[in-house]
């Protein structure tokens, strides 16, 4: 839903029901990286109903498409921050895997030596 | 783009910790904010991917400890409020009950179920699970604890009747359960692998005296925390920005001592020179914050206490049903 100016369309409000901070902090902080934006914020009109409300001004650009590129860019970053903790993770398991094998094999050369003496 | 001066960037990158409140925590996202300066502050897609990195620390069965470094606070909190809200688990819903003479009510006998983890690893909407429960304590013998490892899978289904209201049903037909599974869940592949069993087999639901008895199925279904607190999938998760202690100025002898006297969590270590002993700052990750070591008269111009803005450290502590790194995905 869109509140704004039908002959200015570059600031726009925007409603979103059912939903709360979690989208809507990290959706105007991509607005706010945006440089065609001049003003961007969110408000909760009352806490027990879960709608919210994202003002954008731009300069001149239109609002809807300024909204929709921020939308893009947070899932980007989204799944860049996955690949990138998948990778993490495994990078993670495999040396600690490494670890223990050398372990392993330092107490079992460590049993040789003493045997062969 | 050149650089920003020093102090400014300070302004930007960290939070000061004073000694009475921490200031400059708000992040500077604004992109015009330093065009005064000739700076571009808009963060593109491509600085992010180049910066971001995330470093595991520390990852058991049931928690882990990793870094993410080059993001901001409002995604963080995002990633931190999807984790203990959105994530979708399977718990207890619905309990029928065919016996109960315990002295333990029955919404409550529900509701304690209801709280049990169950270990699972793809909660799926078109799948139920059913749970059976019937402990019997004999007259004569003494109390039983009714623990969580009573809780039996039921790959067939329910095994109560439905009463049917027709009673010239065909008895040769098969008697109406409560729900009908098309095949026994446990063909399903992934269950023949990993049977489905409340995650701690110790956990206390009832307790029952001689002559007592409980007999009841159990449902469990998909949901999320944001309906009730049963579905949550970790324990709990949080962050905190990376603490970083600089010193501001050489702090020598008897100084560094009571410096490295004052910490309660030992930061400082002590370095000796050849003229003398000097406070280092030897763990910083481990700085709680306490501010112990700007308190008293002067330290405030020896130390300084900051919070690296775009550098979280997370812990997810998991209640079980999904190990912590699969929960983050």
């Amino acid at each position: 839903m869109e509140h704004g100016s039908f002959t200015d369309n570059s600031a726009a409000t925007f409603s979103l029901t059912d939903e709360d901070h979690t989208i809507a902090n990290a959706v105007r902080f991509t607005l706010n990286q945006d440089p065609r934006v001049t003003f961007c914020g969110y408000s909760i009109p009352h806490p027990s109903e879960a709608r919210v409300n994202i003002r954008v001004q731009t300069t001149g650009d239109l609002a809807r498409e300024v909204l929709k590129d921020a939308c893009q860019n947070l899932m980007l970053m989204c799944r860049h921050v996955r690949c990138t903790f998948d990778k993490a993770v495994e990078d993670f398991k495999a040396s600690n895997a490494v670890k223990a094998m050398k372990i392993d094999s330092q107490d079992s050369s460590g049993d040789d030596s003493e045997e062969s003496e | 783009m050149g650089q920003l001066p020093p102090h400014l960037e300070l302004q930007r990158s960290r939070v000061s910790c004073n000694k009475d409140a921490p200031i400059h925590t708000e992040s500077i996202q604004y992109s015009g904010a330093y065009a005064s300066m000739g700076i571009d502050n808009s963060s593109r897609l491509d600085r992010f991917s180049n910066n971001f990195r995330v470093e595991v620390v520390r990852l058991n069965e049931d928690d882990m400890e990793f870094d993410m470094i080059g993001i901001d606070a409002a995604i963080a909190n995002s990633f931190r409020r999807i984790l203990i809200a959105e994530l979708p688990t399977m718990a207890i819903e619905k309990v029928l009950i065919a016996n109960n003479t315990s002295i333990i009510q029955d919404e409550v006998l529900a509701h304690r179920l209801g709280l049990v983890p169950i270990q699972n690893d793809q909660p799926n909407e078109k799948n139920t699970i059913v749970f059976k429960l019937h402990v019997q304590c004999k007259r004569g013998s003494p109390r039983i604890t009714v623990k969580s490892d009573a809780l039996k899978w039921l790959p067939n289904g329910s095994e109560l009747v439905k009463e049917t209201r027709n009673a010239t049903s065909d008895s040769s037909s098969k008697p109406e359960t409560y729900t009908y599974f098309c095949c026994s869940q446990e063909t399903i592949p992934e269950f023949v692998k990993n049977p489905i069993i409340p995650k701690y087999p110790d956990i206390i639901i009832a307790k029952l005296g001689p002559g007592q008895e409980i007999e009841l199925e159990a449902y469990a279904v998909k949901g999320i925390r944001k309906t009730h607190a049963k579905w949550s999938p970790v324990a709990t998760a949080w962050y905190r920005m990376l603490p970083e202690v600089v010193l501001l100025e050489d702090i020598e002898d008897d100084l560094a001592e009571e410096l490295k006297s004052k910490c309660p969590v030992n930061l400082f270590d002590i370095e000796d020179l050849g003229k003398g002993r000097r406070a280092t700052v030897a763990r910083p990750r481990a700085c709680t914050l306490c501010r112990e070591c700007i308190r008293g008269d002067d330290w405030e111009k020896r130390v300084a206490l900051h919070r690296v803005k775009d550098h979280f450290i997370f812990t997810i502590e998991s209640t079980g049903a999904l190990p912590p790194e699969v929960l983050f995905i």
